[in-house]
């Protein structure tokens, strides 16, 4: 497999990291080298291997319907960057 | 006081030999004297420090006093804690307050120890040399001019120094024992589940385990007794019987098996910490064990499985640093979109980013059945490989690091040489064992090495036991750095 | 040409839980912005995800209800994307192995009757809400609703008209409050749906491109968008485009769909499982459980209607389009079982009328169905006329819960079926109509209803009908 600078540009696209070109350009020798690395994976026959999600064999236990929290927003909100009348703000969204 | 024990601490404490405001302030001045250089805390806060020792104070003069009381601990700053700043080693976190405690924190605060402040530590947990830390490198305290390891290097680097008699480090893929081996100290992983990860910033979900850093197996012991415990907060976590570490520490290991990995004792070992380790093991003869060859066949992919399968989790964990609601923000932006890219962009180290880029990459449309799916699959057969081999051995040895501490800066530019120092440690994480790491002597320029000791699942008595039993024939967990000592 | 429209549904319910799906924030509707996002909802790095059991329970008794599989183990996943309601950048969802998979209902458009299959339904967490205006050129954010559970229920695309779809989610909105898992209230956002629209020519067994509309809040705008959209996905066609898979919203002001810009961008959610979540294993005990408290289903009680109460299909339909108004019946109808086509044309007339007409809902219906049994019960023994019935109905509904009983004596309006007295009121109405009893004798059967009329109004509405007439055709044919 080999990773191309559109490839780059398309993850970074998706994890909504600005990249500049050099850095891209970086970033592809060095992803690179590391995916040769990743690649000695797949000499491994894996067909009927049942994959591992979780460290242990559990499962998820469940909480009773029960009201826990109280209003904490003007604690959380005072390290938000921006706030109004208790929303967070973001530049506008158009939908 | 700075080499004492924590039973000591105990003891002085509880027959007011000295109070813990005297002790913290201690360690404090001491933090202030020699942190400027080591940069092994990011956040120290005297104040409330001190008003943690003065209520621990009152808790002993009223007789409500645990073993820990007074005794100061220092936290990776991995770990919420409320009014303090808590960064994660990162930009993007670098006004973060936490407006709460994690898990952790809170069950030492219960316990009665002082929060000494918060340690460096790699961006995230990314990082195996501490230098992916927004907050600069840590320093070595053996030598100034390696890396403590990491990602928990500020908590190694604080014990090693005597800034903290004890540390809390997280590991996710040898976090918490290369840094106690290559600063010469003693770290436990548990078991996965064991310790809550409710307030513990997430990096990979389903391998982070949090663990104590000490001087001794003896105080890691008493630091376990605080730290594992069911948390309803946290659906990994285990509801077990609480055990009490301490209780087996002298046990004779004679008649022990102790298996060896035959992949972990071929090529890549230098031969200074090959010497240290082969060292440890004659100890371990004399003591009456025996050693089993064994073999772990797929663990040599546990570096690729864990590169695919950490950034995927991390990939989608740190999203969360969107600018929105927490943390930093970019200070120029056009649009929403422009927001997002470019306060991720600046707010996340160069590491960091590589470790999301990769994670998107295998998680992306096309490449998840090559990438995940594979490194899941191969996640099974590496903890199958433990699974036979316990049934050999009650315990498995090895070295923790390939080698000892690298140089600051040796490694930056090559992340393939940066990953492999997770060539041993990976492989227990994967599985979800318990592993540790304890000071065995040193290698070239008097860097220290550690013993790895992978046990099986639930084992975290018996190889604390074990190495206890190291550390009473032993004393290279009592040596501290000359220059410490000046 | 001649086109096929398909449509599939996925219908989002917000369960009617206390607490979010995983976390202990209250989901009450309506309170002050952020008020009710706690640790957990806003994302706090560290913070962790607990599922909650009654979520779970809801989906297994939606999943009993319609017939369908309950998957054990259950998978959450994490579906990732930005958004700036979306605190964790991905929402807790399933992809593989969702609670429920596969399931049926019934529909009913005119006399046909239809059954639609479902995918799956599976549990996620909702987002939460972006308000748009108010805040200058920026979007406020508010994370109450973040994190509040929900049922999404895909269906398959097997619906052929607007009126299908609308047929269908009226069905699984009936359903969904029915089983107790959602209050419905389309309003409030607690029932929302997403329509998959796409047109082949008729006869072609291939799939034409579908787009997704969103925001379909009422099932007029349901049925108003898949209209519209259809037309327009026509009109491409037929001047020689293609359609371009894309989701669209609904702006109801301009009753059109466009596409949304925030979807633009193809999507790549890299779903992956939970590792903050284990997998749910649902015990059969449990499911048997579920299955015991589960109340006798819609379809079952049409079905009881028609064959028990001999009510047609139509009156049985509408009589179990809510479970209250069901209850409301079946409490009724108890007390006078032989008369079940009264009692249902009685609510679905009377009762209904009035409560529509004052916005009411069943369940605050001012006369209860034991009142409405005695008021029944006095018609058919001929106590009080139907007319008068609706006299005492209307002072139940005013009144205090009196019974028909007390009304009818106290306003004195029983019926008078003494042959004594009706017979002195004919009298009297014969001797002031001479004329129309000759058009009577003539052979104008009209005559005889206005006598009848005549007698009935001197007694004030009490004479029996049914003896007048008697009585009246005795005498004139005397």
């Amino acid at each position: 497999m080999t990773l191309s600078l559109s490839d780059i540009k398309r993850v970074a696209k998706l994890a909504r990291i600005e990249i500049s070109e050099a850095d891209a350009q970086q970033n592809l020798i060095q992803l690179s080298g590391i995916f040769n690395l990743i690649e000695q994976m797949q000499a491994v026959e894996t067909q009927k291997i049942k994959p591992m999600s979780y460290s242990q064999d559990m499962v998820q236990r469940l909480r009773e319907d029960i009201v826990t929290e109280t209003d904490q927003h003007i604690q959380f909100q005072s390290i938000a960057p921006q706030i109004e009348d208790s929303y967070y703000l973001v530049p506008r969204v158009i939908e | 006081m700075l080499n004492a024990s924590l039973r000591q601490l105990s003891s002085l404490l509880s027959e007011k030999k000295i109070s813990s405001t005297e002790l913290t302030g201690e360690f404090l001045t001491r933090i202030k004297a020699l942190n400027p250089d080591l940069n092994a805390f990011i956040t120290v806060n005297e104040e409330k420090s001190l008003e943690q020792a003065r209520v621990a104070d009152e808790m002993i003069a009223s007789g409500q006093s645990t073993p820990l009381t007074g005794i100061p601990i220092a936290q990776k700053d991995i770990f919420c804690a409320n009014g303090w700043l808590t960064t994660c080693g990162s930009k993007i976190l670098s006004n973060f307050i936490s407006p709460y405690d994690a898990a952790v924190v809170k069950q030492f605060d219960q316990a009665g120890m002082v929060n000494l402040g918060k340690t460096n530590m790699d961006e995230f947990a990314m990082g195996s040399s501490n230098e992916t830390s927004y907050y600069g490198p840590v320093k070595n305290p053996w030598d100034r001019l390696a890396v403590p390891g990491g990602s928990s290097g500020g908590s190694a680097c604080a014990v090693a120094a005597r800034l903290a008699p004890a540390a809390t480090g997280t590991d996710t893929g040898g976090s918490i024992r290369q840094p106690a081996a290559l600063c010469g100290i003693s770290g436990i992983k548990p078991t996965y589940g064991l310790v809550s990860r409710y307030g513990m910033i997430a990096f990979a979900s389903s391998l982070d385990q949090a663990g104590p850093m000490a001087k001794s197996a003896e105080d890691l012991a008493l630091l376990l007794n605080v730290m594992v415990g069911f948390d309803e907060r946290d659906s990994t976590s285990l509801q077990r019987k609480k055990e009490d570490y301490t209780q087996s520490l002298e046990r004779s290991v004679s008649g022990l098996r102790i298996g060896l990995p035959k992949e972990f004792f071929a090529e890549g070992m230098s031969s200074d910490v090959s010497s240290a380790v082969e060292a440890a093991l004659t100890e371990y003869r004399k003591l009456g064990a025996t050693f089993v060859e064994v073999s772990l066949p797929n663990s040599k992919l546990a570096v690729p499985v864990y590169y695919v399968l950490a950034p995927a989790e991390a990939s989608s964990n740190l999203s969360r640093f969107d600018g929105v609601r927490y943390g930093y923000r970019a200070t120029q932006y056009t649009n929403l979109e422009d927001l997002y890219a470019k306060t991720r962009a600046e707010g996340f180290g160069e590491e960091v980013k590589r470790r999301i880029l990769i994670g998107t990459y295998v998680l992306s449309h096309g490449y998840y059945d090559a990438y995940y799916l594979q490194a899941q699959k191969l996640r099974r057969l590496i903890a199958e490989d433990f699974t036979k081999a316990f049934e050999q051995c009650d315990l498995i040895m090895g070295p923790t690091s390939p080698t000892v501490a690298f140089n600051i800066g040796e490694k930056c530019d090559d992340p393939i040489q940066m990953y492999l120092s997770d060539i041993y440690t990976s492989a227990a994480s994967l599985a979800g064992l318990p592993g540790m790491s304890i000071p065995v002597g040193f290698g070239n320029n008097r860097r220290p090495a550690g013993l790895h000791i992978i046990g099986n699942y639930f084992r975290e008595a018996q190889m604390l036991n074990v190495a206890h039993c190291y550390q009473q024939v032993t004393n290279w967990h009592e040596l501290t750095p000359l220059e410490i000592n000046r | 040409m001649q086109w096929e429209t398909v449509i599939g549904l996925e219908i989002h319910v917000q369960l009617a839980t206390r607490s979010k799906i995983f976390s202990g924030a209250s989901v009450a509707y309506g309170a002050q912005p952020n008020s009710q996002a706690c640790a957990v909802d806003i994302a706090l790095p560290g913070v962790l995800p607990v599922l909650n059991r009654k979520a779970v329970e809801y989906a297994i008794r939606f999943g009993l209800a319609i017939n369908a599989a309950i998957n054990s183990p259950s998978i959450f996943a994490r579906k990732n994307y930005f958004y700036p309601d979306l605190p964790k950048g991905y929402q807790i969802s399933q992809l593989e192995r969702p609670i429920v998979e596969g399931g049926h209902v019934t529909i009913r458009t005119g006399d046909k009757e239809k059954t639609i299959h479902l995918t799956r339904a599976h549990l996620e967490e909702d987002a939460g809400k972006s308000t748009h205006e108010g805040f200058h050129d920026k979007t406020g954010i508010d994370l109450n609703r973040a994190g509040t559970g929900l049922l999404e229920i895909v269906s398959e695309p097997e619906m052929r008209s607007s009126t299908e779809a609308v047929a269908y989610a009226k069905a699984l909105h009936s359903l969904v409050r029915w089983i107790g898992i959602c209050d419905g209230n389309m309003q409030e956002g607690s029932f929302r749906c997403d329509a998959n629209v796409s047109v082949r020519p008729a006869g072609s067994d291939v799939l034409g491109t579908r787009c997704e509309i969103k925001n379909l809040n009422s099932f007029r705008f349901l049925e108003r968008a898949i209209d519209y959209e259809v037309a327009r996905q026509i009109d491409i066609l037929e001047s020689g485009g293609s359609i371009i898979q894309q989701t669209r919203l609904y702006d109801a002001d301009r009753d059109e769909t466009r596409s949304m810009r925030s979807k633009e961008d193809a999507h790549d959610y890299r779903y992956f499982p939970d590792p903050d979540l284990l997998p749910v294993v649902i015990p059969q005990e449990w499911i048997e459980q579920i299955r015991e408290k589960l109340p006798e289903l819609p379809e079952d009680r049409r079905n009881r209607y028609i064959q028990d109460f001999g009510l047609s299909a139509y009156d049985a339909n509408i009589l179990t389009a809510a479970r209250e108004l069901a209850d409301y019946f079946e409490q009724a109808v108890k007390h006078l079982p032989e008369q079940s086509k009264l009692c249902a044309n009685w609510i679905m007339g009377e009762v209904s009328g009035r409560l529509n007409k004052e916005e009411l809902e069943i369940d605050r219906c001012p006369v209860n169905p034991e009142q409405l049994a005695g008021l029944l019960l006095r018609i058919t023994d001929g106590t009080v006329s139907g007319k008068i019935a609706k006299d005492v109905f209307d002072s139940m509904w005013q009144g205090n819960g009196d019974s028909a009983d007390t009304i009818i004596d106290a306003k004195n309006l029983r019926q008078i079926s003494d042959g004594g007295e009706i017979e002195k009121w004919i009298d009297e109405v014969l001797a002031a109509n001479q004329q129309q009893v000759a058009d009577y004798r003539a052979g104008k059967e009209k005559a005889f209803n206005s006598l009848v009329g005549q007698i009935m109004k001197i007694s004030k509405g009490k004479a029996n009908p049914a003896q007048v007439n008697t009585l009246l055709k005795k005498r004139l044919t005397e």
